[in-house]
């Protein structure tokens, strides 16, 4: 087998909690707590979860935008969380970041034309002579017209701004791109191209993803695979085929429940999840989601659940799954 | 293709309009501001009666034009010193060097004051605290007395007049980056957080690019206020030191030097064509200056308004 492109293990990444009159460190958001995966190239996986799940920071962890608490992440065999920073800013065009708001993702000072091609400069990767070339190129691959180099953010809508953000990432020539819900702060007719847009440049230029969303519609599209995370921790993670015909955590089951079927035949009892989201300042012990889960029993509350491949390629974080 | 379903971002017949920086929306709001636009015609007036006014003056400095002491006249429209020197030539020449001082000092206090305040500011840590700490001191120093001790000094070692204008200059320049490298400092504490700067770390773009490129760009309008202003104080600052005999030295013209050179009680009363030509220029620069200062503040950074 070759080597996986992005070997994520045991990553952990907690943000220590300031109180008191000292400010000394009174506890730690478990934003990510324990991760493990791997992407092959090629790849699309899915990242799904609730608003504050740790999400954001798994993906903002793995290309060492914040620093990991614990863990590593290879990327093409090396440990990036190792690297230098003058070796890790060599090993950036490689991995890019799409982000999700495309009003704050870009300098409000910087024209098109700069904003996307400074970097490529900047590495010496590209002469300041052939660069206009270059990002005029990338503004018609991803959508946008040739005259668009010489404008500023402010004058484009929301979609065209989010196109400027993925040409920034694409004239990088990057094989590994992570994509924080590209597409939810878009209106709804947008979201589909661009979502289109991402899976013909994946298919075109063999891209891998790594694909945030709190929505697993969204996600439905463009993964092959899709990851599930609660309260910081993977609960289950599976090829989409697989994940939609089979789920084997109930978490996951609730998601799915929630999405709406066009298929009046399909039958689709809707699980409402109890109670609040509990704080990943101080997790419930055990199974973090026994708090919520209507299949909970006693051993939930004391035991963690071991993340095991149940079926193949199918993992999954429960006592019982697939039990019900 | 994605082009085919996209018809909102490519249209290729879409007219081509001449982008709108930023800057060109704040010019045009600034244009609309009566007050700044009549300061900025007293200034650029200032420049040209200053700077190509000499040129069209009969009398020289060098030469004794006239008599001494005499009161304007069709000669000599705003009279004559003591040494019998055209005024209004002393008052143009004395322009040029105090407005000079005003703009250089003015450039120094700008690049000393923003580097080190976006140093600061994005580095965080000891750098921060070395650079902020070291303009805490500045700031808590009073500067005249300051300046005061440090023109002595400069009058002790005997630096040529010609050379000392120069030295006055980066004096007030040096004297006053403080407040405006704690202003960026400010800035780039909160705008290192916004999400473009993570997009620039993303790309690994380099420290310098991002701080001046990225950084200091966001916080110019806050550096072109201050700076205006500062012109402002550095021409007054050289005013009160010419004044007290130790900023600008005779023979070069200053205002501040031609107001101290009417310094006894028979010139303040009965010659008054000594000291009110200079004094009506720097009140007349100062408030223009100031008032360009506040329309700039308006056009550029309307959450600055009180
Ligand atoms: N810089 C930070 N300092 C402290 N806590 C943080 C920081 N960034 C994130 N957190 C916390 O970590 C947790 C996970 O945040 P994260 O942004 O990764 O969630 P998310 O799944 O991306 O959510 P969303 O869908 O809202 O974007 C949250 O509880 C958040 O409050
Ligand atoms: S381990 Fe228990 S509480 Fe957790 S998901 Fe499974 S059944 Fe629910
Ligand atoms: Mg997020």
């Amino acid at each position: 087998m070759t080597e996986p492109l992005l070997e994520v293990n045991h990553l952990k990444k907690y943000f220590p909690i300031q109180g008191g009159i000292m400010q000394r460190t009174v506890g730690h958001v478990r934003a990510v707590d324990d991760i493990t995966f791997t992407l092959n190239k090629g790849e699309a996986l899915g990242l799904v979860g609730e608003s504050g799940c740790g999400k954001s920071t798994t993906g903002r962890t793995i290309l060492r935008l914040l620093e990991k608490t614990e863990g590593t992440v290879k990327f093409k065999g090396t440990d990036l969380h190792e690297l230098s920073r003058k070796e890790l800013r060599a090993m950036r065009p490689k991995m890019q970041l799409v982000f999700q708001d495309p009003y704050s993702s870009l300098n409000p000072r910087i024209n098109v034309g700069t904003a996307i091609g400074e970097a490529l400069v900047d590495h010496g990767l590209v002469s300041k002579h052939e660069i206009r070339d270059r990002v005029k190129e990338i503004l018609s691959i991803c959508g946008l017209a040739p005259y668009h180099i010489d404008r500023y953010p402010h004058e484009f809508s929301g979609g065209q701004r989010q196109r400027i953000g993925i040409a920034r990432a694409l004239i990088m020539n990057p094989e590994f791109i992570v994509a924080d819900e590209p597409v939810s702060a878009l209106d709804v007719s947008i979201q589909a191209q661009i979502i289109n847009l991402l899976s013909d440049l994946q298919e075109q230029k063999n891209l891998t993803y790594l694909f945030i969303s709190h929505d697993l519609s969204v996600v439905e599209h463009l993964c092959n695979r899709i990851g599930v995370m609660y309260l910081g921790s993977m609960v289950e993670m599976a090829p989409r085929e697989e994940l939609f015909a089979r789920p084997l955590h109930p978490y996951t089951k609730a998601l799915l429940s929630a999405i709406p079927v066009p298929d009046p035949t399909r039958k689709s009892e809707r699980i409402v999840l109890q109670g609040d989201i509990p704080s990943p300042a101080n997790p419930p012990s055990g199974c973090k989601f026994h708090t919520r889960c209507p299949f909970a029993k006693e051993i939930c509350k004391q035991q963690v659940p071991k993340y095991e491949e149940m079926a193949s390629n199918h993992f999954v974080a429960c006592h019982f799954a697939g039990e019900f | 293709m994605a082009q085919a379903v996209d018809t909102t971002s490519t249209n290729a017949e879409m007219p081509k309009t001449k982008p709108a920086s930023p800057w060109t929306l704040a010019f045009r709001q600034l244009r609309r501001n009566k007050i700044a636009m009549s300061g900025l015609i007293v200034i650029i007036m200032m420049f040209l009666i200053c700077f190509v006014g000499p040129f069209l003056s009969p009398y020289s400095l060098e030469t004794m034009s006239g008599p001494s002491n005499k009161g304007p006249s069709a000669s000599h429209w705003l009279g004559t010193d003591k040494l019998g020197r055209d005024i209004l030539l002393r008052v143009m020449l004395a322009g040029r060097i105090s407005l000079l001082v005003g703009l250089v000092a003015m450039m120094v206090s700008v690049a000393i004051g923003s580097t080190l305040g976006a140093l600061a500011g994005y580095y965080r840590g000891w750098v921060d605290t070395i650079i902020m700490r070291f303009a805490d001191i500045m700031l808590s120093i009073p500067a005249l007395p300051l300046l005061i001790i440090l023109g002595a000094v400069l009058s002790d070692i005997q630096v040529p007049p010609d050379q000392r204008i120069y030295l006055v200059m980066f004096l007030l320049g040096f004297m006053s980056w403080p407040g405006l490298a704690r202003l960026v400092r400010g800035q780039i504490l909160t705008l290192r957080e916004q999400e473009f700067m993570q997009a620039a770390e993303v790309l690994g773009l380099r420290d310098k690019r991002k701080i001046f490129r990225h950084l200091i760009p966001n916080t110019i309008p806050i550096i072109i206020v201050v700076a205006t202003l500062s012109v402002a104080g550095a021409i007054l600052m050289e005013s009160v030191l010419s004044y007290l005999g130790i900023g600008v030295v005779p023979p070069t013209p200053s205002w501040g030097n031609m107001i101290s050179a009417a310094n006894n009680l028979i010139d303040f009363k009965k010659r008054p064509w000594l000291w009110i030509p200079p004094g009506v220029c720097i009140f007349m620069t100062v408030i223009a200056i100031n008032v360009i200062g506040d329309g700039l503040r308006d056009a550029l950074d309307p959450k600055m308004k009180k």
